[in-house]
């Protein structure tokens, strides 16, 4: 039972750190006021082509570099349609979404149904020799401490660093921001890019980790799951890392339920992550206020310096 | 250096032009794609955009694909028009499908004339039941209508799954998912013995035009361009939001709960996991390409349908993956994203911006 209990809890964490990655990604470009709904096919993106840099060179590692450096240049074309050339944020990124899965489906199919080597859990010893918490502490994947490192940096960059202030201030208000000299649209477009970054990863995550093989719209959603985390977290990366562990905790309880058989039919078992989804989104969004203080006040408008 | 200059009106040559060169750029853009995948471009390119117009079975293929993506994207163009952000339609499609075509699951003998009349119906309150379910989420809790009507695409899908590998099964398919198919008086009749366009086809040409008639003609087409555009304005005026996120949200998911049951009555003719490619999504572009006016998402619909035909071809003839028609779709909706640009500014040179100032 308790190795059970262990065993829910491993794989819960690896069903989340895909979406911390990506919603920490988010949330900074969001703070920075641009809307990317384009996460989905950044994911897919970063999937298939870490996927096939680890099937060609046999490293999982340099998959992960190529997942998160392809995530990037999606985020480019998004930052160079949005930001230079003012199109609207929120077609774009269903755009880059539609793009996206076109573009993994195609580089894909010579894929499917590979193999690769996986990336392993770590193994300190001693410390991850500890009975239950010691494979609870120390036993995980690397990539799931990078997940929750990079959620802590960004919690500390956004509320201690002066580049993470200026980077709010661009948020909250664009116009202020330009008239005291800041770059806008500089700054934006690193904050998009970083994003790109991070859901690059959370793609190559999936493609060479989690499952770890290439399947045609293998992200499920997930993209748009983390959008919602951002909303959840009212754009504050500490409560990230909770909406991602509860989604996690969720897609592995009901993997679990439908294992076990309790006479509820697969399909709506899987439904669960999504409607849970939207049960969230309503209990945080009740409070109009509350949501319109937290948000980034620039959020999805385009920004043309006057002068 | 240059300057971007915003136009007090938006130019109505731009706005034409521009869907053009986003189609021509794709093409420029899929040609270097062939060339880079090693087929010839101009073979490629002739099967994709050219050859489905060269045949009278290719015309009915056009047709019938071009049903759904019509209507669908009419109906997104309210919302948009807007800036309500419904891009559920897939959802609604399956939803409508699921609640018209269900009639026929539980009538299969019926030889009645009312049965495809009914489906239809159900059909679009199918659709808008599931549309509705964002518009109240979103009145009544302020939630997201992009994450809410998304998240319900995947539940549409698997209770479709769900539904026809379980309860609707047909008891004389060998266990394959799929319902029983549909009896005659459950199913579009055919324009033409051999080709499978039918009578959804026609039906759909009279929706573009009811469209136009309610959105420049009527007072409902002027608030829903005026929140779109000023909704500072609007709310002046006593335009109510929350009508207009209503009446948006149920007529794009009753017109995709319409695609839907034509598309299971008609083209397919039974329910199973696969009714759609995909249409929900692809409508969107359809949709901006078509500028949210009703006559051109009808071009638009028609020239997408071309791509879906030809990607279907290429895919026999010359070996191409399917994969390249969401690609182009994508890339055409970037292209047209960007040139968006000279619809609403205009570019002024430095020596002109010298004689202003």
């Amino acid at each position: 039972m308790t190795e059970l209990i262990i065993a829910s809890i491993m794989t819960m964490m690896t069903a989340a750190t895909p979406l911390m990655f990506a919603a920490t990604g988010e949330l900074i470009c969001e703070r920075s006021g641009v809307l990317n709904l384009g996460l989905e096919g950044m994911m897919l993106i970063g999937a298939v082509f870490g996927f096939a840099a680890a099937a060609v060179t046999g490293n999982a590692t340099l998959g992960l570099l190529v997942a998160a450096t392809s995530g990037a240049f999606a985020a480019l074309i998004f930052g160079i349609l949005t930001l230079n050339l003012l199109s609207n944020q929120v077609a774009t990124g269903l755009a880059l979404t539609i793009f996206g899965t076109g573009l993994s489906a195609l580089v894909g199919v010579d894929y499917v149904g590979e193999t690769i080597d996986q990336i392993g859990s770590i193994h300190i010893p001693i410390l991850s020799d500890i009975p239950i918490v010691g494979r609870l502490l120390f036993g995980h994947d690397p990539l799931v401490y990078l997940a929750i490192l990079i959620l802590l940096g960004a919690s500390w960059f956004l509320s201690r660093s002066r580049w993470g202030m200026i980077l709010r201030a661009v948020g909250d208000s664009d116009v202020s921001a330009h008239a005291i000299g800041y770059p806008v649209i500089a700054i934006r477009f690193a904050a998009v890019t970083f994003g790109g970054l991070m859901a690059g990863l959370g793609g190559g995550y999936l493609s060479l980790v989690y499952t770890p093989l290439w399947a045609e719209n293998m992200t499920a959603g997930r993209g748009w799951i983390a959008l919602a985390l951002v909303v959840f977290a009212s754009w504050r990366p500490a409560r990230v890392l909770f909406g991602a562990i509860l989604f996690g905790g969720i897609t592995i309880l009901q993997l679990n339920a439908q294992a076990a058989g309790l006479g509820i039919p697969a399909a709506f078992m899987s439904m669960l992550p999504y409607i849970a989804t939207i049960v969230v989104l309503v209990l945080i969004s009740r409070d109009a206020i509350k949501i319109r203080l937290n948000a980034p006040a620039c959020l999805g408008r385009p920004f043309r310096a006057e002068r | 250096m240059l300057r971007l200059e915003p136009r007090s009106t938006q130019s109505l040559s731009a706005a034409w032009l521009s869907p053009m060169l986003a189609l021509v750029l794709t093409a420029v853009t899929g040609g270097i794609i062939f060339l880079a995948m090693g087929k010839d471009p101009a073979t490629a390119l002739y099967i994709y955009f050219v050859e489905p117009l060269t045949s009278s079975s290719g015309l009915s293929e056009v047709a019938v694909k071009a049903g759904p993506l019509v209507l669908i994207g009419i109906g997104l163009s309210f919302g948009f028009r807007a800036g309500i952000w419904n891009i559920g339609a897939e959802g609604q499609y399956i939803a409508g499908a699921i609640a018209g075509g269900g009639l026929a699951v539980f009538w299969y003998e019926s030889t009645s004339a009312f049965l495809l009349p009914a489906m239809l119906l159900t059909g679009i309150l199918g659709g808008m039941a599931w549309a509705a379910i964002p518009a109240l989420l979103k009145t009544r809790f302020n939630a997201n209508e992009i994450l809410v009507s998304l998240m319900l695409v995947y539940v549409a899908e698997l209770l479709l799954v769900h539904l026809v590998q379980g309860p609707w099964r047909n008891p004389m398919g060998w266990g394959f998912p799929g319902t029983r198919v549909f009896p005659d008086a459950a199913t579009m009749p055919l324009l033409f013995t051999g080709k499978r366009v039918h009578l959804g086809s026609v039906l759909t040409l009279a929706v573009p035009f009811i469209a136009w008639f309610l959105l420049a003609r009527t007072r409902f087409g002027f608030r829903i361009k005026l929140f779109g555009s000023a909704p500072l304005a609007a709310r002046h005026a006593g335009v109510q939001s929350n009508r207009i996120i209503w009446q948006s949200l149920l007529i794009g998911g009753g017109l995709a709960g319409l695609a839907g049951v034509i598309e299971a009555a008609g083209t397919i003719g039974q329910l199973m996991p696969d009714i759609s490619p995909g249409y929900g999504f692809t409508a969107i572009i359809v949709a901006f390409l078509g500028r949210l006016h009703p006559v051109g998402v009808l071009l638009a619909g028609i020239a997408i349908a071309v791509t879906y035909i030809g990607g279907e071809s290429a895919q026999i003839s010359a070996g191409l993956p399917k994969a390249v028609t969401g690609l182009f779709q994508g890339i055409i909706l970037f292209y047209l994203l960007a040139f968006d640009l000279f619809t609403r500014y205009k570019i002024v040179l430095p020596s002109r911006q010298a004689v202003q100032q």
